[in-house]
C-alpha cells in the first residue's frame, strides 16, 4: 500500500494507483474531461491538475502515480484560474448551442461550464464547423461539438478491439476520423456515445425524442442474446426513447447495437392488438374471453377423442421464468402432457 | 446441454462472466462470439489485454480471430477430429493433470486408448486444421491451468452434437480445467432467457430444476405441489413435435413466443407440419410466419411491458422490470395462461409473478434463495439454496453431483449430409451482428433494417471467380430440400467450398435449405452442415445473348 495526503486526508492506496484514482477512490473530487474510468489515461484536457509539494509546476493527477508521502492539494486559486482557462479556451470554439443540444443534462462540459461561469465570450475567434453529417443510420457524429478528449478512440480500441476512428490532421483541423473520413461502417456499438462528455455523439433515433427531463429511467434486461446486459430504459410517455447501461453494471456499461439501438420493435404499428380466430381464411377480431373459451374448448375436444399426448405446447426463450413455469406445468398439470419443448436447440 | 449435464451434472456455463477476466486461455471454439455474444466478447478482449491467450476454431474467420494467437480453420462438421488430436497431444506430450485425473474421474485409461488412432496427422486429415496447429492448440490449452473453453451452437447444432460436447468436456477433464475460478466449460447462451426456459422445465422430460418425469418419487412431489396426477411418460421435443404432426398422431399445438417456421431446419417440412395441425394457437407479439398458419391469435406484450426474471448464460438471475404498457389489448403471457387454465377447468392463480417464482423455488432448491427483493440491485447466480446464500459463480468447486466425472470416448462421426458432384458446398448457418434470430424483433427496428436489411450469402473469392460469380450478384442456393436466390458476398471469412448464410431472412431463409437430420440424443438440428449447389442465375437476357452469340 501508498500511504499519501490529499487535502490535509491521509489516505492509503495501492500500488499502481493514479493520484486521480486514489482521490476518487477516498471520494475526493477533482474535475475532469478526458478522463474516463474505464479507459487509460491521456491527460489530454488537462482539467485534473493538482498541486504537488516539491513540484514546481501543476500536475495531471490522472497520469500521474501516487508515491508513498507524497502531499497533494487538488484545489488552490491558481489551479482554479487555470481550470477556468482550460474550459474558456474549450468553449471558445464550441458552437454553444445548448438551447437545442440532445446532450443537456447529460454533458461533463456543459456542468463544468456552469460550475466554473463560463460563458465563452472570453476568447472568441475562429470555430470549427462542419455541416457535413455521417450517413451511418445509428451514430450522429457533430464534429464542432467534439473537444478532441479521445474518448471514443479509446474506447472503439481498448474494449470493442474495432478502431473505426481515430485523430486526424493536426491543430486547429484536428477531428475524429473513420478512415479516409468515408461514413462510419463499425459494429455500431454505440460505446463511443455512451463515453461522449458533449453532444458530439449521440444516437441518432434520439434525436428530438426527449432529453432529460421529464423522463422516467426504468432498469432492465437486454431482451436479446443470452448475455443477460444490464439495461436502462429511459421512456417518456410511455414510449422507450434511449436505451443506457449504466457504468456500476456488471457488463460495466458497454452494450452491443442491439442491445443500445434495437428497440423500435416495441413501438411498432405491426404490434398484435386484438385476440385473432381464423374463419375461414379470413382472421376475425374477437374479445379475450371468446378468444381463450374457444381454443380450451378445443383443446378439451380434441383431448376427449384422442388424448393429452395429441396437444404439444412450445415455450419461449423470449418469456420468462415466472412465464415459462407457468406454461409447462399449465401443459403438464392442465392438458396432461409432458409434450412441451422451447427452442433450446434453435 | 445433455451432453454437458450428463457428464458434470449441469449443462450450463461453469464460470461467470467476469471470469473470463482471469483466465490465461481463452479456447472459442464454434462460436462467433464477437457478433452473436459481443459484451462477452469485450470481456475476452480485456483478457487478451492482460495477457490471455486465445485460440479460435472455427470453419469461418470470425472477428475474434483478430485477437487470437492460433486460428483453427476446422471444415464444418469436423470439431471431434480436432478435439481428440489435442487430447492426444497432451497425453502424448504428458501435459494431463494426474492428480486430477486420480482424483476425480473414471475411465481414463479406456478413454486413451480410444484415443490412439487420433494423431495429429489423422486429425489434420479429417479437419482440415495443420497439424502443427493441433500440437501448438494442445500446448496452449494444455499447458494452463487457468484455461476456459467457450461454444455456441457451431458446436451443438450438429447430428454429433453431443458427442462434441462430450469431446469439449473430456478435454476440460483431461486438464482438470473445471471446478475452479477462471476456469471451465461455458456454452454461451443465445438467447435472454434459454437458460431460464430450460431451468423452468419446458422441456419434455423433466420437471422444474431438471427433475426426471419418469422418477416415481419426483413425480409424486409434483403431483402433490400441483394437485393433480402427472403423465410419467416423457413427451416430445419441439422437432418431434414436427414429426407428429406430420404423421397425424399429434393434433394441436400451443405455441408461445416461438417462429418455427424460419427457425427449424427444413422450412417446407414445418410449414407442412403445422398445417397438418387441427388446431393451432400461437401467442406472440407480431403476426410472424408461424401466426399466419394459426386458428388462434392471442396478442402478447413483450419483455419491456411486464414484470418477471431471466436468467442469463452465466445462470444469473436477473430483475425484467415493466418499463412502458402493451399496447392496449395486449395481455403478458402470465394473465393469458392463467385465463386458459381457468378455461380448462385447472384453475393457477397467483397474485404476482413473485408468487410464481416462489413456487418454483419451493419446488427447486437451487432456486429456493432467490427473491425479487434481492434481486432488486444486482442479479444472483443459480444454485442459491437459501436466503443468505450469495449464489455461486463458478460451479463444482465442492466436486461433481454425480460423483466422479466420466471419461467417454468420442468416435468421429462425419455429418449427415456430405457434399457430391451434384451438391459440392458445403453451407453453415448462423447469426450475424446486427439481426436476431427470426427477425421478428430487429427486422423492425429502422436503423438495424437500413444497415443489415439485406439476405446474403458469403463465398470465397477463389469461388466466386470459379464460378464466374461477382460481389454484390443474385445467386441461387439448392439443396435436397430447397432454394434461395440470394445476394453473394465475397468474402475471406469462408474457406473455399464453403458458404454461409445468415438465418434471419425470411425472404432467403436459410431454413428453406438446411438439413433436418437430428442428434440422436438431444435431437438438435443439423444447422451447420448440409450439401449445397451454388449456381449463377442466369436472366432471359443473357441466354438469348448466348444463344445469339
Amino acid at each position: 500500500m501508498i500511504r499519501l495526503t490529499i487535502n490535509d486526508r491521509e489516505i492509503s492506496v495501492p500500488e499502481n494507483t493514479t493520484v486521480l484514482e486514489a482521490a476518487r477512490m477516498h471520494g475526493i473530487g477533482i474535475p475532469t474531461l478526458c478522463n474516463h474510468p474505464k479507459l487509460t489515461a491521456s491527460g489530454g484536457c488537462r482539467m485534473c491538475i493538482v498541486e504537488i509539494t516539491g513540484i514546481p509546476r501543476p500536475m495531471t493527477s490522472c497520469t500521474t502515480p501516487a508515491a508513498d508521502g507524497m502531499v497533494v492539494i487538488t484545489s488552490t486559486p491558481e489551479i482554479e484560474e487555470l481550470r477556468k482557462l482550460v474550459l474558456e479556451l474549450i468553449i471558445s470554439d464550441h458552437p454553444n448551442d445548448c438551447m437545442t443540444c440532445e446532450a443537456t443534462g447529460d454533458c461533463d462540459l456543459q456542468e463544468l461550464a456552469y460550475a466554473y461561469g463560463v460563458q465563452g465570450v472570453e476568447y472568441a475567434g475562429e470555430k470549427r464547423f462542419y455541416p457535413e453529417r455521417d450517413g451511418n443510420p445509428f451514430i450522429e457524429r457533430d464534429l464542432a461539438k467534439c473537444i478532441l478528449c479521445g474518448r471514443c478512440v479509446k474506447v472503439c480500441n481498448e474494449v470493442q478491439g474495432v478502431d473505426a476512428i481515430d485523430f486526424g490532421y493536426r491543430g486547429f483541423k484536428s477531428k475524429i476520423s473513420t478512415s479516409y473520413e468515408e461514413d462510419l461502417d463499425c459494429e455500431f456499438c454505440g460505446q463511443c456515445i455512451a463515453v461522449c462528455p458533449t453532444g458530439a455523439l449521440r444516437g441518432k433515433q434520439w434525436a428530438r425524442k426527449g432529453r432529460y427531463r421529464d423522463i422516467e429511467q426504468v432498469d432492465t434486461i437486454c431482451p436479446y442474446c443470452g448475455t443477460g446486459c444490464n439495461i436502462t430504459a429511459q421512456v417518456k410517455q410511455n414510449e422507450i426513447i434511449r436505451i443506457t447501461s449504466k457504468p456500476g453494471t456488471w457488463n460495466e456499461g458497454w452494450l452491443c447495437v442491439k442491445g443500445r439501438f434495437g428497440y423500435q420493435f416495441v413501438n411498432s404499428p405491426e404490434r398484435l392488438t386484438k385476440p385473432l380466430i381464423r374463419r375461414d381464411v379470413q382472421f376475425e377480431a374477437v374479445t379475450w374471453d371468446e378468444a381463450v373459451a374457444y381454443a380450451a374448448g378445443k383443446l378439451q375436444a380434441i383431448r376427449k377423442k384422442h388424448g393429452a399426448d395429441a396437444i404439444g405446447g412450445l415455450s419461449s426463450a423470449r418469456c420468462t421464468n415466472e412465464e415459462n413455469y407457468l406454461f409447462q406445468k399449465f401443459m403438464r398439470a392442465a392438458v396432461g402432457t409432458n409434450n412441451v419443448d422451447h427452442c433450446a436447440r434453435l | 446441454m445433455a451432453g454437458l449435464a450428463a457428464i458434470f451434472g449441469s449443462g450450463a456455463m461453469t464460470n461467470s462472466i467476469r471470469e473470463i477476466e482471469g483466465m490465461e486461455v481463452i479456447f472459442i471454439i464454434g462460436s462467433n462470439t464477437k457478433e452473436t455474444h459481443p459484451v462477452i466478447a469485450n470481456r475476452m478482449i480485456k483478457a487478451h489485454r492482460k495477457g490471455a491467450r486465445i485460440i479460435v476454431a472455427d470453419p469461418r474467420r470470425v472477428p475474434m480471430v483478430k485477437f487470437a494467437e492460433l486460428f483453427l480453420r476446422i471444415r464444418p462438421g469436423s470439431d471431434i477430429a480436432l478435439l481428440n488430436g489435442m487430447a492426444h497431444v497432451i497425453v502424448q506430450e504428458g501435459l494431463q493433470n494426474d492428480e486430477f485425473i486420480r482424483e476425480k474421474t473414471e475411465g481414463f485409461e479406456a478413454w486413451k486408448r480410444s484415443l490412439r488412432e487420433f494423431t495429429p496427422e489423422v486429425a489434420e486429415g479429417i479437419s482440415g486444421v495443420p497439424k502443427e496447429q493441433i500440437i501448438q492448440a494442445a500446448r496452449i490449452y494444455g499447458g494452463s491451468r487457468k484455461a476456459g473453453i467457450f461454444y455456441t451452437m457451431g458446436i451443438t447444432q450438429h447430428a454429433c452434437g453431443t458427442d462434441n460436447v462430450r469431446a469439449i468436456a473430456n478435454l476440460a477433464t483431461l486438464t482438470g480445467n473445471i471446478g475452479r475460478e477462471f476456469t471451465g466449460v461455458n456454452p454461451l447462451r443465445g438467447q435472454n432467457n434459454v437458460q431460464g426456459a430450460s431451468d423452468a422445465a419446458c422441456l419434455p422430460n423433466v420437471y422444474p430444476g431438471y427433475q426426471k418425469v419418469d422418477d416415481k418419487e419426483i413425480r409424486q412431489k409434483f403431483e402433490k405441489a400441483w394437485g393433480v396426477p402427472l403423465s410419467p411418460k416423457p413427451g416430445l421435443t419441439a422437432t418431434e413435435m414436427m414429426n407428429a404432426a406430420l404423421d397425424g398422431s399429434l393434433k394441436a399445438l400451443y405455441i408461445m413466443g416461438e417462429n418455427p417456421v424460419i427457425t427449424d431446419p427444413n422450412m417446407h417440412h414445418t410449414i407442412k407440419a403445422l398445417n397438418s395441425l387441427e388446431f393451432l394457437v400461437v401467442q406472440d407479439i407480431f403476426m410472424t410466419e408461424t401466426a399466419h398458419l394459426a386458428d388462434v391469435i392471442l396478442p402478447a406484450a413483450c419483455s419491456f411491458e411486464k414484470d418477471g426474471t431471466f436468467t442469463n448464460t452465466e445462470r444469473r438471475v436477473q430483475r425484467v422490470r415493466k418499463v412502458v404498457n402493451p399496447p392496449p389489448r395486449a395481455r403478458d403471457d402470465l394473465t393469458v395462461i392463467k385465463h386458459f387454465s381457468r378455461s380448462m377447468g385447472c384453475p393457477m392463480e397467483y397474485d404476482s409473478p413473485e408468487q410464481v417464482l416462489q413456487e418454483f423455488g419451493r419446488l427447486w432448491p437451487a432456486m429456493a434463495g432467490i427473491t425479487y427483493g434481492r434481486l432488486e440491485k444486482n442479479g444472483i447466480a443459480w444454485p442459491c439454496p437459501s436466503p443468505d446464500h450469495p449464489g455461486t459463480e463458478f460451479l463444482y468447486q465442492d466436486g461433481f453431483p454425480k460423483g466422479k466425472v466420466p471419461f467417454v470416448p468420442v468416435p468421429f462421426t462425419p455429418p449427415a449430409e456430405t457434399t457430391s458432384d451434384e451438391y459440392p458446398f458445403v453451407l453453415t448457418t448462423g447469426r450475424n451482428l446486427f439481426q436476431y434470430h427470426s427477425g421478428s424483433m430487429t427486422r423492425r427496428v429502422k436503423p438495424i433494417e437500413q444497415h443489415a436489411g439485406e439476405a446474403y450469402v458469403e463465398l470465397n473469392a477463389m469461388d466466386g471467380k470459379k464460378l464466374g460469380i461477382k460481389n454484390g450478384e443474385r445467386i441461387k442456393v439448392r439443396s435436397r430440400r430447397g432454394q434461395v436466390e440470394i445476394k453473394a458476398r465475397i468474402s475471406r471469412r469462408v474457406a473455399e467450398g464453403i458458404v454461409f448464410i445468415p438465418m434471419h431472412y425470411r425472404e432467403a431463409a436459410a431454413n428453406v435449405i438446411t438439413n433436418d437430420a437430428l442428434d440422436p440424443t438431444v435431437k438438435i438440428p443439423e444447422f451447420k452442415v448440409c450439401a449445397v449447389a451454388v449456381e449463377r442465375i442466369v436472366s432471359e437476357a443473357d441466354e438469348q445473348k448466348n444463344a445469339e452469340g
